[in-house]
């Protein structure tokens, strides 16, 4: 039992640390943690591309730069705690898995580059208005006409389909089987005619989400991913993947960090001895996921399957974001309360409190909401 | 870094966890609670055979010189099984205290052989769960000592035949320093020892000291400094019973899941209730990072850095102390009447975790002395 980085990773650590420090831009404003500016964002992971960073959880064969385990959760962990963003997952961790497993080579090699430099960016186009939590009941209809698909239907909760040059869609392709048998999964460029993009204004007050419709869209056939039907299949590995930076540790340890500084700005606050205990209690729930996360980490490291310890990732990391975010809101006081401006000499962390408060309700729904993941895992403890 | 348990370390898991399910078990545990004590002689010998007693304490005075995460193991282990026997107060506690010290040899090779019991007095009334806090007066008379003061809920000290008691030699009743431990024989003249067993199985004591004269060869360690020596052993300790809790943790969880798949109500498994499997997950997940907690301290208590060890067991205590009572409030819940009754162990672990809560600080305490040691512990 270790529970240290060996000194090659430690190594590796300090030159991550290093370039982060002097490459990471400096913050305009309040920073609610997330991405919301396209060019800001896209700069950045050009950036990392340019550095070979980017698609940092890619082998070297793909345009990564063929770390390990650990060499990419140490990645992450620098990126969050020198307050970088983290970088947009649809290409880098949903999208390239899954072209590396299911994908031919000309799918691969027209698509995976252009993700690992920045270059191209994709949306995920899973949900639908009446296929949320129940995704396999997803309706938008692909029939197949010579050497294309005919694409109608409705996505919706789709991330960043403004900015996107790409989506990776689960379509119907066969209404006759039972439904998980009857999806496919395709590659869909977003300038195709009939796509129209409606946004969708969360209650962070940002445009982030949007309402995808596809009228008539022709879609080619080679860009089906996979087989015909096999769509359920490919959608259950990309949930399965990624499970050693879920709980979002790093991020909470840089939110949770910039908390306590805005609280030592405060005579008030700082001598407050419940607000110590709050600070105190976050940081002893952030420790405990920490270690757990570690225990997932060092498995997938040794080439192990994550162990159980890890299906409470997901829901604990969203949690405890939850939490920090409500945290930072709650003692900023009336200084979070102007919203999409800011009170006058308020500590940028609490002005932006409030914002992050309101987007971060969304992390204990997407990628399968809180209770679908107690579902899921109930199923395996009981067996019934 | 590196999470696997070495294969010493699997076999003494592995033996510890046969002990508690052949030797122990609820049949025994009910058995002992009709002991005097709560202490079964055989088993705590079979312990000292084992070579358990001795684990925790330094090779060159008898002991195996074992990890604070091989002692965690067995204490696991411990926990699961309902085994009564004060392993952490009796052994692990003192054992630590009496290795830092350096002092007493003789005792500690006697209480590795099982042959003798030992209590730690350090908490005081009004103590508020602070070792560093302690009226009790150890004055200077002569060529020893004259002690006086009264100790709350002493572990073990029913059973012990030596109490290694903290007095003030120097200093006011908050300063660390100017704290000496001295080994004192309950029987001895002045001393008034009032037993009592414990919520979740155990005995204590409160003692009152009244003008104890004890011998200059009875002190323990350096005069003035015993708190550096008691706080640790105390983290040890915690660590330790840190360990038993996820035990106890751990068996509920699985007699919970058990009892869902078995129980029928309204004609299906009460576990196809979707609010039940919700709590059932949320006690596994909370099992989980407890686990994490106790494999974290129970190597960072080993650290030469005191905040670094302080913190990382204070993390641990504060953090158990609130999921063990989530995990045994559900487990009862989860079983609903019998669950509340002492016919069922469940309703027992409810008890020893209710315990667990309060025994080596509260969860209030630790998040306080958290935060007092971050500082000094540097940035993760």
């Amino acid at each position: 039992m270790n529970l240290d980085f060996s000194p090659e990773d430690q190594a590796f650590q300090a030159e991550v640390r290093a370039w982060m420090r002097d490459n990471v831009p400096p913050q305009e404003g309040p920073s609610i943690g997330i991405p919301s500016h396209k060019e800001t964002q896209f700069a950045w992971e050009r950036k990392l591309g340019a550095k070979g960073w980017l698609a940092y959880t890619w082998p070297e064969a793909y345009g990564g730069p063929g770390w390990t385990a650990t060499q990419q959760y140490i990645f992450d962990t620098e990126r969050a705690l020198a307050g970088a963003p983290p970088s947009s997952p649809f290409g880098l961790s949903m999208l390239g898995p899954v072209l590396m497993q299911y994908g031919n080579e000309a799918q691969k090699e027209r698509y995976l580059p252009p993700i690992a430099r920045g270059e191209e960016f994709w949306c995920q186009g899973y949900s639908e208005p009446g296929a949320g939590s129940d995704l396999a009941g997803l309706k938008t209809r692909a029939t197949r006409e010579g050497d294309h698909y005919l694409v109608n239907g409705q996505k919706i909760w789709t991330t960043q389909a403004h900015w996107a040059h790409f989506m990776f869609c689960l379509v119907r392709t066969n209404p006759d089987v039972p439904k998980q048998q009857g999806i496919s999964f395709l590659l869909i460029d977003m300038n195709t005619p009939g796509i129209e993009i409606r946004p969708i204004t969360t209650i962070d007050g940002h445009h982030h989400l949007n309402e995808v419709f596809l009228t008539d869209v022709r879609v080619p056939t080679e860009n089906l991913v996979g087989e015909e039907g096999q769509g359920w299949t490919i959608a259950k590995y990309l949930l399965t993947h990624e499970r050693t930076s879920i709980a979002g540790v790093a991020d909470s340890y840089y939110q949770l960090g910039r908390l306590r500084d805005a609280a030592a700005s405060d005579a008030a606050l700082a001598r407050d001895p419940l607000v110590t205990r709050r600070l105190s209690a976050l940081k002893v729930d952030l420790l405990a996921l920490e270690y757990t996360n570690l225990r997932t980490l060092d498995r997938v490291a040794k080439g192990q399957p994550p162990g159980s310890e890890s299906s409470g990732l997901k829901i604990k990391g969203s949690e405890l974001q939850q939490a920090i975010s409500e945290a930072q809101m709650e003692l900023g006081g009336p200084g979070a309360l102007p919203w999409l401006s800011a009170g006058e000499d308020v500590h940028p962390v609490f002005a932006a409190a409030a914002q992050r408060y309101n987007f971060l309700r969304a992390s204990s729904i997407y990628g399968g909401s809180n209770e679908i993941q107690k579902n899921v895992l109930a199923k395996l403890l009981l067996q019934l | 870094m590196d999470f696997s348990y070495s294969q010493e370390q699997e076999m003494l898991r592995e033996s510890a966890a046969k002990f508690a399910a052949k030797g122990y078990g609820f049949d025994r545990y009910q058995s002992t609670l009709q002991l005097p004590g709560h202490c079964d002689a055989t088993m705590w010998s079979q312990m000292a055979e084992f070579g358990w007693l001795g684990l925790p304490l330094p090779e060159d005075a008898g002991g195996l010189g074992g990890s604070a995460l091989d002692v965690s193991l067995i204490c696991e282990a411990l926990g699961a099984g309902m085994v009564l026997e004060p392993y952490v107060s009796g052994a692990v506690l003192p054992g630590h205290l009496l290795g830092l010290c350096a002092g007493q040899p003789d005792l500690l090779g006697r209480l590795a052989e099982g042959e003798t019991q030992l209590a730690v007095a350090w908490a005081e009334p009004g103590s508020a769960e602070d070792p560093a806090y302690c009226a009790t007066r150890a004055d200077a008379d002569g060529d020893g000592y004259v002690l006086g003061g009264r100790k709350q809920c002493v572990l073990n000290a029913p059973n012990a035949t030596t109490l290694i008691v903290s007095a003030r030699s120097a200093g006011g009743d908050h300063d660390p320093d100017g704290i000496s431990l001295f080994a004192v024989d309950p029987q001895s003249d002045g001393l008034e020892l009032k037993p009592y067993p414990l919520m979740g199985g155990g005995y204590a004591a409160d003692i009152r000291l009244d003008q104890v004269r004890v011998g200059a060869a009875s002190r323990v360690g350096a005069a003035d400094a015993g708190f550096g020596p008691l706080d640790a052993a105390l983290d040890h300790a915690t660590v330790a019973a840190c360990a038993q809790a996820l035990g106890a943790m751990s068996a509920l969880l699985e007699r919970t899941r058990e009892y869902l798949r078995v129980r029928k109500q309204f004609g299906t498994p009460i576990g196809s209730f979707q609010a039940l499997q919700h709590r059932l997950v949320e006690m596994f997940v909370e099992v989980e990072q407890s686990r994490s907690m106790v494999i974290m301290s129970g190597v960072r208590v080993e650290s030469a850095e005191p905040a670094v060890r302080r913190r990382a067991v204070s993390a641990a205590k504060a953090y158990l102390g609130q999921s063990s009572k989530f995990v045994a409030q559900q487990a009862v819940q989860l079983h609903g009447g019998i669950g509340v009754t002492e016919e069922l162990d469940v309703g027992h672990y409810f008890r020893q975790l209710s315990a667990f809560g309060t025994l080596y600080g509260s969860r209030e305490y630790h998040l306080r002395r958290f935060a007092d040691n971050e500082a000094g512990a540097g940035a993760e």
